[in-house]
């Protein structure tokens, strides 16, 4: 196939060729970028919690009429009970927060009483002895908190735990050279003891200034005596549902003064993941959605124009046709023209995906875009440019010789 | 004449259905992508108070110093709340025509009637100046007066919404609310005042929140009564006491405040009493660096905690991408609809007509499309702000909407955008050579 015809008709519609360069550079640059933050999200919503996730329900209780700690310790304690002996629950303990809640707190946690002189930042969990097999974490590491060691915290009360338990992520940034099994770490003014590590614990939030100590939690030995409280309870999985629709009747029956929202008081966990990561789910669905139209109507626009120039050049074909090209040669005629096109549109639209995902980093504080997502976008683009000239093309390569006779 | 240019439209437009059907679908999902981006957008990016928002100022106090810096991500920002001492100090030295300290509660409820379930309620202790700061609307009575912020009385003002579930919707000014075990007294219940962002407490809120707004009661009184924080609170260091009176004592900071400032010399001066405040403080021993206070605008202020998510952003940027590529794509299928008819631009030509009568022609032509796409693009745009609701977060999702100025919007953006892409095809149409188009037929 010689390129240097082709190269010169191309002269006589550069509107029309320019058009398509820049729909394709257009279609390159956007489709490269939604592509890597859809992938993005994925992967984001992908992580694991290290949390046992079937099975497990979420109570959030809050007691009416401002108890005393003294009284909301016997209250709680009463709770566990009540729920313990529920049929279908398996474990249960009280929190103040949980994997994917998208609510707590963080501390920062280091070597030294100084909280301005931290290792890491932790996201600190409320647990008792039940914490571990509640949620079904995995100990790499040392042992479990005593029954004996869990004690109560009223509101706004001083945390100094004696004993701690980290994630293997906390553990090895506090302690990068060996176990941090049995060592100190101080995440209040005064030292703690790690005494068990956990493979994994993700933070309560899921919101990507936080990614970087996602893995750094913390497990502290106390009851939290305050109104808030959710229980994490741990069902055998085929009886979750039926435990999720006895539970708020179960408690309110014990005691009326306190609130459990109907509507989003007792969550599976599956719902919470869900709620956790709906932006990331929407914003993926959002950048799909924006990129099947944008290939659609890219693909619609080459079908469109190549049409019009076969049309329009249907005595030329005849000519050519009548001459003795055969009908592989129309075709190829086409598909190179169109190909010749794509590509400049693709080396163009390679640029601007860079150029876009620059700014996006800037703007956004995104990561720089992987060059397969551009290769992979430039690679379907001139796959979806053939695909689309190709009926077009073949039309062409039907024109009859005869054309070339005709209103001559 | 135009009559007559809309006949030859439609006929030029009938002539190739398939190619119109095209430009007519491009056009459509183009601009209602991006309309319904932009109705997102517009929903979160909006000012809640647009006759105020420049005079309503957020004051910063930098009460934690270089070192407490969170991680390097905020530069060097000071903290975006405050701390119990500053706070209540600002209030009492009282340097603006406005301002209140607030943080956020979520007190319990119990009903009456001891048949019914207690019921959780969110809102913010406020001093009585915020009402009139915020231009909050009363339904029924008036905010408590500054008499009842310094004695710290039990009263409360109610939202509509929670004067519903309680009293049934009638007036309820001096009957009683029962909190936490004590009776508050009912000086005013609001007239469906729930401004998005929420930005009186955006630090709390992040803007946009399901949570409702339902009790409004004296920050003294919430003090007084020990009725925790329910918003964040960050703590550079482990607080020295215990106890709710422990977290007032300490530097952590878990208190939003906001000031009314008339105009820019009120503004400047305000400004200087923040330096001069934190000069005091640091002359008595409290800090050892530099001032560097803030005192931002509310438009500055939502700015600066980037209240507008910046998935909205981005898609709203991803959207007028498409737009701008399904307009590329129109200007080709224009070019190549309008050239196939060259003979006939040749055939007008000859016969008289001016360039400025293909223009007209042409114009129309496209305009036709656009507005037919239009129609398309707000079909679809409804359809797609019904649907925002499965892909965003319901907090943003509730708040974008439909109306007249978006649907007008719509059409408009179409059809300019359309003509727009029909400009340089009908350029390339109007010097059409008549003389080449009648010897070549």
């Amino acid at each position: 196939m010689q390129i240097s015809p082709i190269l010169a008709a191309l002269r006589y519609h550069k509107a029309g060729v320019v058009l398509i360069a820049m729909q394709i550079a257009l279609t390159l640059a956007i489709v490269c970028n939604a592509m890597f933050i859809i992938h993005q999200r994925l992967v984001r919503m992908d992580k694991p919690s290290g949390v046992e996730e079937s099975g497990l329900l979420v109570v959030k209780n809050e007691w009416a009429g401002k108890p005393a700690t003294g009284q909301i310790a016997s209250l709680m304690a009463a709770d566990l009970d009540t729920l313990r002996k529920m049929p279908g629950v398996a474990n249960v303990y009280a929190t103040n927060t949980y994997p994917l809640s998208n609510g707590g707190f963080a501390n920062g946690i280091g070597h030294s009483p100084d909280k301005r002189n931290y290792v890491s930042v932790t996201a600190v969990y409320f647990s008792d002895e039940n914490t571990l097999s509640t949620l079904g974490l995995k100990l790499v590491e040392g042992r479990n908190f005593n029954a004996d060691e869990i004690n109560g915290l009223g509101d706004n009360d001083k945390i100094a735990p004696a004993v701690i338990i980290v994630t293997r992520e906390l553990a090895r940034r506090l302690y990068p050279d060996g176990s941090a099994l049995g060592k100190t770490a101080y995440i209040s003014n005064e030292p703690s003891i790690i005494i068990g590590i956990v493979d994994r614990l993700q933070i309560p939030w899921v919101d990507n200034s936080m990614a970087r100590w996602a893995d750094c939690s913390t497990l502290l030995p106390f009851r939290n005596l305050v109104t808030i409280t959710h229980y994490l309870i741990r069902t055998q999985p085929e009886e979750i549902e039926d435990v999720a629709t006895r539970v708020r009747a179960t408690l309110y029956a014990t005691q009326r003064l306190r609130v459990i929202r109907p509507k989003d008081g007792v969550k599976t966990f599956a719902q919470v993941r869900a709620a956790a990561y709906k932006s990331d789910r929407g914003m993926a669905i959002l950048m799909g959605v924006i990129s099947v139209i944008l290939v659609a109507t890219t693909a619609a626009g080459i079908v469109g124009l190549a049409s019009f120039w076969v049309g329009q050049r249907r005595k030329q074909i005849g000519v050519r046709r009548a001459l003795g090209a055969t009908r592989q040669d129309i075709l190829g005629y086409f598909l190179t023209e169109n190909l010749l096109i794509c590509m400049a549109g693709v080396v163009l639209g390679g640029l601007l995906a860079i150029g876009l995902n620059l700014w996006l980093m800037k703007q956004f504080e995104m990561e720089r875009i992987a060059p397969g997502y551009v290769l992979a976008g430039v690679a379907m683009l001139l796959l979806l440019g053939q695909c689309a000239v190709f009926a077009p093309a073949w039309r062409a390569s039907h024109v009859p010789p005869v054309e070339a006779t005709r209103s001559v | 004449m135009l009559g007559y240019y809309l006949d030859l439209a439609l006929r030029s437009l009938k002539r190739s259905p398939g190619l119109t059907t095209l430009m007519i679908l491009i056009v459509g999902f183009g601009v209602a992508a991006s309309m319904t981006s932009y109705s997102v957008f517009r929903a979160v990016s909006g000012d809640p108070i647009p006759w105020k928002s420049s005079r309503l100022f957020v004051p910063q106090i930098d009460m934690w110093g270089p070192k407490g810096r969170r991680d390097g991500t905020n530069n060097n920002e000071p903290p975006d709340a405050m701390d119990y001492t500053d706070a209540v100090a600002m209030m009492r030295e009282h340097r603006a025509k406005y301002q209140s300290a607030m943080y956020r509660v979520s007190p319990s409820i119990v009903p009456p009637d001891a048949s019914k379930h207690p019921i959780n309620v969110g809102g913010h202790a406020v001093y009585s100046e915020f009402f009139p700061m915020l231009d909050v609307p009363f339904k029924f009575g008036n905010a408590w007066g500054a008499d009842s912020d310094a004695q710290r009385a039990a009263v409360i003002v109610i939202s509509d919404k929670l004067n519903q579930k309680l009293f049934g919707g009638a007036n309820s000014i001096g009957k009683t609310v029962n909190i936490d075990g004590k009776d508050y007294r009912v000086t005013g219940v609001l007239d469906n005042w729930s401004p998005k962002p929420v930005f009186y407490d955006v630090v709390n809120t992040g803007g946009f929140t399901t949570g409702q707004e339902d009790v409004f009661l004296p920050f003294t009184r919430a003090i007084d009564v020990g009725m925790p924080n329910d918003g964040n609170t960050n703590c550079a260091e482990i607080p020295k006491g215990s106890g709710f009176v422990g977290l007032q004592q300490s530097s952590c900071i878990w208190i939003s405040y906001m000031a009314e400032l008339d105009d820019k010399a009120a503004a400047s001066a305000y400004k200087d009493y923040l330096d001069g405040y934190f000069r005091d403080q640091k002359a008595a021993g409290r800090f050892d660096w530099p001032v560097n206070n803030r005192l931002r605008d509310l438009p500055a202020w939502l700015d600066s905690e980037h209240v507008v998510p910046s998935d909205t952003k981005i898609s709203l940027m991803v959207a007028l991408g498409l737009l701008v590529a399904c307009l590329v794509n129109t200007a080709g299928l224009l070019l190549a609809k309008f050239l196939r008819r060259s003979s006939e631009i040749g055939v007008r030509r000859a016969l008289g007509a001016p360039r400025m009568a293909i223009y007209m022609q042409f114009l129309i032509e496209a305009g036709m499309v656009g507005l037919t796409g239009g129609v398309l693009g707000l079909m679809l745009t409804w359809v797609g702000v019904r649907c925002v609701s499965w892909v965003l977060p319901k907090e943003i999702a509730s708040l974008a909407h439909v109306d007249l100025a978006l649907l007008m919007l719509t059409l408009a953006v179409a059809v300019l955008a359309t003509m727009l892409a029909g400009l340089y095809p009908t350029f390339r149409a109007s010097r059409v050579q008549p003389a080449l188009q009648l010897k070549t037929n």
